[in-house]
C-alpha cells in the first residue's frame, strides 16, 4: 500500500539520520541533540495547543521542573544540597560512572512524576478555562515559574544551579547525551501517535472541535484535558533533565523556565510544521531548528530580527503549517481521503 | 390533564426558567413514559429549547424539579446527566466538524466507567462494527471518511442522530430533527426515529415545528406558548384545540 510505503520510508530515514548523524559530522553532536529536544517541545506543545485546541504558553514550566528535580536528585544523595548549590559549582562531587548513570535515570524518573503531579494540580485548576483565558492564564504561568524558582535558596535562587560533572570526556559525553535525545523524541512520538490512534487522541479533537457537544455526549472532558496535560508534562520533563546536564548549567529564567525563547519556540514550531498533525511538529522543529542554527552562524546580531519576521512569514504564507499546506495543495498525495478512497476500494463490495 | 404516574422516564414537575427579566418557563409540569414518543410543539420563543437545556443540565433551574429515571437531576452537570442515558440533539445541528464521520462515531460510545485504562485504550473492533451499522443506517456510509464540518446540513443532522444511538442511551431529546432536511428524506426520518423507539426501546421527546412530521410521530403532544404550558394531549386532540391555534397564529 502507498501510504503505508510512504509512511515507512519516512521512519527508515529518520532512524539512519538519527542514528549515525553524531558519527557522520560529530562537530554537530550537541546541535543534533537539541534538535530531538525541539521535536518533542514540538510534539508535546501540540497535544493541547493542536489536537485538543488549547493554545498553552506555559508547558515550559514543566520542562524546568524536570530540569531542576532532576538535578536535585542527581546531587542530593551526595553532598549538602545547600552547600552545592551555595558553592557555585566550585564544588565537585565526583561522581563515578554508577553513581552518575544512575542518578540520571532516577532524576529523569522523579522529574517525570513531579512534573506530572503539579500538571494534574494545575490542569484541574486552569484547565476549566477555555480560548484566550486559558492562553494567557498559561502565559503566566511560565513567567511566575522562572521568578519563584529564581527566589528558592536551596536551589541557588538567581544565580541558579550547576549540574555535576560527566565521569567521562566530552565527546562521550556528547554523544550520551544525544543518543539519550533521539530516544525521548522516539518514544514520544510513538507513544503519540499511538494515544491518538484510540481513545484518548478522538476525545480530545472532540474537545478541540466541539467542548460542549463533548460535555453534552457524556465524555470526561476535564479528565481528559488533564491527562492530556499530564502526558506534556512527563516528556517535558525528561526532557528537561537531560537539557540540564547537557548545557551544564541551570539559569532559573534563562535556561530553565524560559518562556520567551523555548516557551515561545514550542508553539511556532509546532504551527510552523502543522498542528494537530502527528509529523507536522516533527517537520516544524526541524525547519525551525536548522533555520535558527544558520541564522546564529551567518546572521549574528539579526538573528532575532530574522526570527521574527519567519513568524510573521509562517502566519502569513503557511496559516495551516505546512503539513496542513501539503494536504490542501496535494490532497491526492497528503489528504486524509487518499486512505480513505484505496481504502474504500480495497474492501469486498457490500 | 392526566397527572404524573409513578415509574415515569422522564418528569419535570414545576420547572421556571428566567434569564433577567425574560420569564422563559414558568410552572412547567411535564412527564414522559418508558418508550414513548412525545411531542414538545410552540411558536418561536415559546420556551421549548430552554426546558430543554433545564432538562439536561446546561443551565440551573431557578424552581422545580426534573426526575430521570427516578433520579433528581436538576443539580447535575450535563456529562452527569449524559452519562446517566439521557441525551439531547442540537437545533443547530453539532457535530466535531474536522474529524471523520467514522471518528463522531467511535467517540461517542458510551463513557459510564472511564479510568485512565480506558482513557488510554484503543477501540475495540465492535466500536468500528456497530458504528458503520448505524452509519448505514442513517444512510452515511459511503461518506464516513469525509470529514463531518464538509458534511451537508442535513447529513450533520443524520450524522447527529447516529452519534446519539451509538451512545445507547435511554431517551433522546432531538430539538427539530427535520429542520433543514430535504422534503424527501423527512419520510425516512421519521421512520428511523420510529425504528429508533422501538428496536432500541429509546423513549424520544422531540421539539418539532412540522406538524405533518409531530403529529404523525408523536403519540402525545405537549403544546407551550410565551413560557408556559398551553395543552396536553393526543395529537388530533392538540390539532382541534383553539388555543393551539389561536398560539401559533398570533392570538396570545
Amino acid at each position: 500500500m502507498r501510504p503505508n510505503a510512504r509512511t515507512f520510508a519516512g521512519y527508515a530515514a529518520l532512524a539512519v539520520a538519527g542514528l549515525l548523524g553524531p558519527l557522520v559530522l560529530p562537530a554537530y553532536t550537541t546541535q543534533f541533540a537539541f534538535l530531538w529536544v525541539m521535536v518533542v517541545f514540538s510534539l508535546t506543545w501540540d497535544v493541547l495547543g493542536g489536537q485538543m485546541g488549547y493554545n498553552s504558553f506555559g508547558n515550559v514550566v514543566y520542562f524546568g521542573i524536570g530540569m531542576y528535580v532532576c538535578a536535585i536528585v542527581q546531587v542530593a544523595p551526595f553532598t549538602d544540597l545547600a552547600e552545592y548549590t551555595s558553592a557555585y559549582g566550585t564544588q565537585d562531587i565526583g561522581l563515578s560512572h554508577l553513581q552518575y548513570y544512575a542518578g540520571l535515570a532516577a532524576g529523569c524518573l522523579v522529574a517525570a512524576v513531579v512534573a506530572v503531579a503539579v500538571a494534574f494540580v494545575l490542569g484541574s485548576g486552569i484547565l476549566g478555562l477555555r480560548g484566550h483565558y486559558f492562553a494567557i492564564c498559561t502565559l503566566g504561568l511560565g513567567i511566575a515559574a522562572g521568578e519563584i524558582a529564581a527566589g528558592i535558596d536551596i536551589i541557588g535562587a538567581g544565580s541558579g544551579m550547576v549540574t555535576p560533572l560527566y565521569p567521562g570526556e566530552i565527546d562521550a559525553r556528547n554523544r550520551f547525551f544525544y543518543y539519550l535525545c533521539f530516544a525521548l523524541a522516539v518514544v514520544t512520538f510513538f507513544t503519540l501517535r499511538r494515544l491518538y490512534a484510540g481513545r484518548f487522541g478522538l476525545a480530545i479533537n472532540a474537545i478541540r472541535d466541539d467542548e460542549d457537544k463533548a460535555e453534552a455526549m457524556g465524555i470526561h472532558t476535564t479528565r481528559y484535558k488533564t491527562v492530556a496535560w499530564c502526558i506534556a508534562a512527563f516528556f517535558l520533563a525528561i526532557s528537561g533533565g537531560l537539557v540540564g546536564n547537557m548545557v551544564g548549567f541551570i539559569d532559573p529564567t534563562d535556561v530553565a523556565f524560559s518562556a520567551a525563547t523555548f516557551g515561545v519556540w514550542m508553539v511556532l514550531m509546532a504551527i510552523l510544521g502543522g498542528k494537530g498533525t502527528i509529523w507536522g511538529p516533527v517537520l516544524g522543529a526541524v525547519i525551525f531548528h536548522v533555520t535558527q542554527e544558520l541564522f546564529w552562524t551567518y546572521l549574528l546580531g539579526w538573528q532575532r530580527v530574522a526570527l521574527g519576521l519567519s513568524i510573521v512569514l509562517i502566519v502569513i504564507f503557511f496559516p495551516q503549517g505546512i503539513v496542513g499546506w501539503l494536504r490542501e495543495r496535494f490532497p491526492e498525495r497528503f489528504g486524509p481521503r487518499v486512505e480513505a478512497a484505496s481504502e474504500q476500494a480495497g474492501e469486498p463490495a457490500r | 390533564m392526566t397527572g404524573s404516574p409513578n415509574g415515569a422516564m422522564l418528569e419535570a414537575v414545576n420547572v421556571s426558567k428566567r434569564f433577567g427579566g425574560v420569564v422563559a418557563n414558568s410552572g412547567i409540569s411535564l412527564f414522559v413514559q418508558p418508550g414513548e414518543i412525545v411531542g414538545l410543539i410552540g411558536p418561536n420563543g415559546s420556551g421549548k429549547t430552554t426546558l430543554f437545556n433545564s432538562i439536561v443540565g446546561f443551565h440551573p433551574v431557578d424552581a422545580g424539579t426534573i426526575r430521570f429515571a427516578g433520579r433528581e437531576i436538576s443539580r447535575l452537570r450535563v456529562p452527569e446527566i449524559a452519562r446517566l442515558g439521557l441525551l439531547r440533539t442540537f437545533q443547530q445541528t453539532r457535530v466535531y466538524g474536522r474529524m471523520s464521520g467514522l471518528e463522531n462515531m467511535r467517540i461517542s460510545i458510551p463513557h459510564k466507567r472511564e479510568t485512565l485504562a480506558t482513557m488510554l485504550s484503543r477501540f475495540p473492533p465492535e466500536v468500528d462494527e456497530k458504528a458503520e451499522r448505524l452509519l448505514e443506517f442513517v444512510g452515511l456510509y459511503e461518506k464516513r471518511h469525509l470529514a463531518a464540518g464538509d458534511l451537508s446540513f442535513g447529513q450533520q443532522k443524520l450524522l447527529e442522530f447516529a452519534m446519539a444511538l451509538m451512545n445507547e442511551p435511554k431517551m433522546l431529546l432531538l430539538d427539530e430533527p427535520t429542520a433543514g432536511i430535504n422534503p424527501t428524506l423527512i419520510n425516512g426520518l421519521i421512520d428511523r426515529l420510529r425504528r429508533a423507539n422501538a428496536d432500541l426501546g429509546i423513549t424520544l421527546l422531540v421539539i418539532e415545528h412540522n406538524m405533518r412530521v409531530i403529529m404523525n410521530l408523536a403519540e402525545r403532544i405537549y403544546c407551550l406558548a410565551h413560557g408556559e404550558l398551553l395543552a396536553e394531549g393526543a395529537p388530533e386532540d392538540l390539532r382541534t384545540d383553539q388555543r393551539v391555534i389561536d398560539a401559533y397564529l398570533g392570538a396570545h
